[in-house]
């Protein structure tokens, strides 16, 4: 049995300093999920396929089933919490919700992230774009057709603020 | 699902990561990106005991771009290729890097990192051996440089000894009158292709191919150099016969597995498809024409 010592990992998540001793084996998710208590960030496929986990480190976004969370010490992270302001929804969850870009709503937090660094880099993204910018975003209700309307209206109107 | 479990190390310099996989023995790994060691690790079918952590490790970040050669850092992530000058020079690059698994994975996964797994359906091994390339270790003894031709041994197997690290690699920039593309087939993003050509031309007079290199992925233990291929192209004119004759040759000198990717007969198949391909818009770019080529797969 090796020695597993526990860890301390700080971060900043969504603009707030947190910190937690952890096993070294802990996953991103479960270090924001279980020891931080933010429960938005979803465990989907468990296997770095589905991107419902996904969260934005140091500016990307990441499959945070796919990293040690001792990998993301010092690092900036935005989860879907951090997308609401003043208990405002962030344009792109309006957007999603006016679309029906969700039904049971698991993917879409992973999917809300995964838009938001999409239209950080194009902001008026082609339908080219759009797919291979959520590629990594399974989602087994809307058939995307809905997602894709929503990510259409979300970058009209965060063009527009 | 949890790994089993290690102990954490982490890395401030390449100094102390040799350090410490001397002293923490066969079964500590070294950790950068993570996008196929944490999911295997996850599975259990790897179970270090240690893990060193590199990414903290600053000075293996950069693409530099010294006289007539291309430096990439181990710790650059695929997304930082994708959307590098260097990505601009030398399209294949580009094709290879902007096709690799999806977003959340270009933005974490390494290239140092997929060249030292040497995993047989990895992209690299494959497009970087269109070009001329060299893989820069660093171990106890200090530095040392290997053509990434006999770097990778075997499926899984480098020639890296355990306390030594991949730094970096080099590739000469392509001479002018040159153009290459690395064409991959996969059934969706996040998956690993089905098969892959890298092809690398020179063009003279217009249409006459003074040299080529071709590489077939997924085909094999190890990406393999298509040598009748080549020939088949070598001193000729880039016509469709000549292009036809060069992708039977690479369907011959495919080595594939059946397995959950399709038949190796289908395999074979698309392999030489993905050749002919290749072979057009390599002499389409070499001739200073911008054509966009990558990964290809249902939706793209």
């Amino acid at each position: 049995m090796p020695d597993v010592k526990k860890v301390l990992v700080r971060v900043r998540v969504n603009g707030e300093a947190r910190e937690a001793e952890v096993e070294p084996r802990t996953l991103l998710v479960e270090f924001l999920r279980e020891h931080l208590n933010l429960a938005g960030t979803h465990v989907g496929c468990d296997t770095s396929y589905c991107g419902a986990c996904t969260v934005i480190l140091n500016g990307r976004t990441v499959k945070s089933c796919t990293l040690f969370a001792p990998m993301a010490d010092g690092g900036e992270i935005t989860t879907v919490e951090g997308l609401s302001k003043d208990g405002k929804l962030h344009p792109i969850q309006e957007a999603f919700a006016e679309c029906h870009g969700l039904q049971c709503g698991y993917c879409t937090p992973g999917l809300l992230l995964s838009t938001l660094q999409l239209l950080k880099k194009y902001s008026r993204p082609t339908d080219g774009q759009i797919r291979k910018g959520i590629a990594g975003n399974t989602c087994r209700c809307t058939g995307y057709q809905n997602i894709f309307k929503s990510i259409r209206m979300a970058a009209a109107e965060m063009e527009k603020r | 699902m949890y790994a089993a479990p290690f102990s954490y190390h982490r890395a401030a310099s390449l100094q102390e990561a040799v350090k410490l996989l001397q002293e923490l023995g066969e079964d500590a790994r070294l950790i950068a990106g993570g996008q196929s060691l944490i999911p295997l690790m996850k599975m259990r079918m790897a179970r270090p005991t240690a893990l060193i952590d590199i990414n903290f490790v600053s000075e293996l970040g950069d693409i530099r771009t010294p006289k007539g050669e291309l430096h990439i850092g181990a710790l650059v992530r695929h997304a930082d290729l994708e959307h590098s000058a260097a990505g601009a020079t030398i399209p294949l690059l580009h094709d290879c890097a902007a096709g690799i698994a999806d977003v959340q994975v270009r933005n974490q996964g390494t290239i140092g990192g997929s060249l030292a797994e040497a995993d047989p359906s990895g992209d690299w091994g494959t497009a970087l051996l269109a070009l001329d390339t060299s893989v820069i270790c660093f171990g106890p003894g200090g530095q040392r440089t290997v053509p990434l031709e006999d770097f990778i041994k075997d499926a899984y197997t480098t020639v890296l000894a355990h306390d030594e690290i991949v730094t970096g690699l080099h590739v000469k920039l392509p001479l002018k009158g040159s153009g290459g593309a690395h064409l991959a087939f996969k059934r969706c993003a996040p998956v690993y292709p089905t098969a892959s050509a890298s092809v690398q031309v020179m063009i003279e007079d217009g249409n006459m191919c003074k040299d080529a290199r071709i590489i077939l992925g997924c085909v094999g233990l190890t990406a393999i150099r298509a040598k009748e291929a080549e020939a088949a192209l070598r001193g000729k004119t880039l016509e469709e016969k000549n292009i036809r004759t060069a992708a039977d040759a690479a369907r011959a000198a495919a080595d594939p597995q059946s397995d959950m990717r399709g038949s190796a007969d289908y395999k074979r198949i698309l392999v030489g498809t993905l050749v002919k391909r290749a072979i057009g818009i390599a002499a389409r770019r070499a001739r200073g024409e911008s054509v966009e080529a990558g990964h290809e797969y249902a939706g793209r």
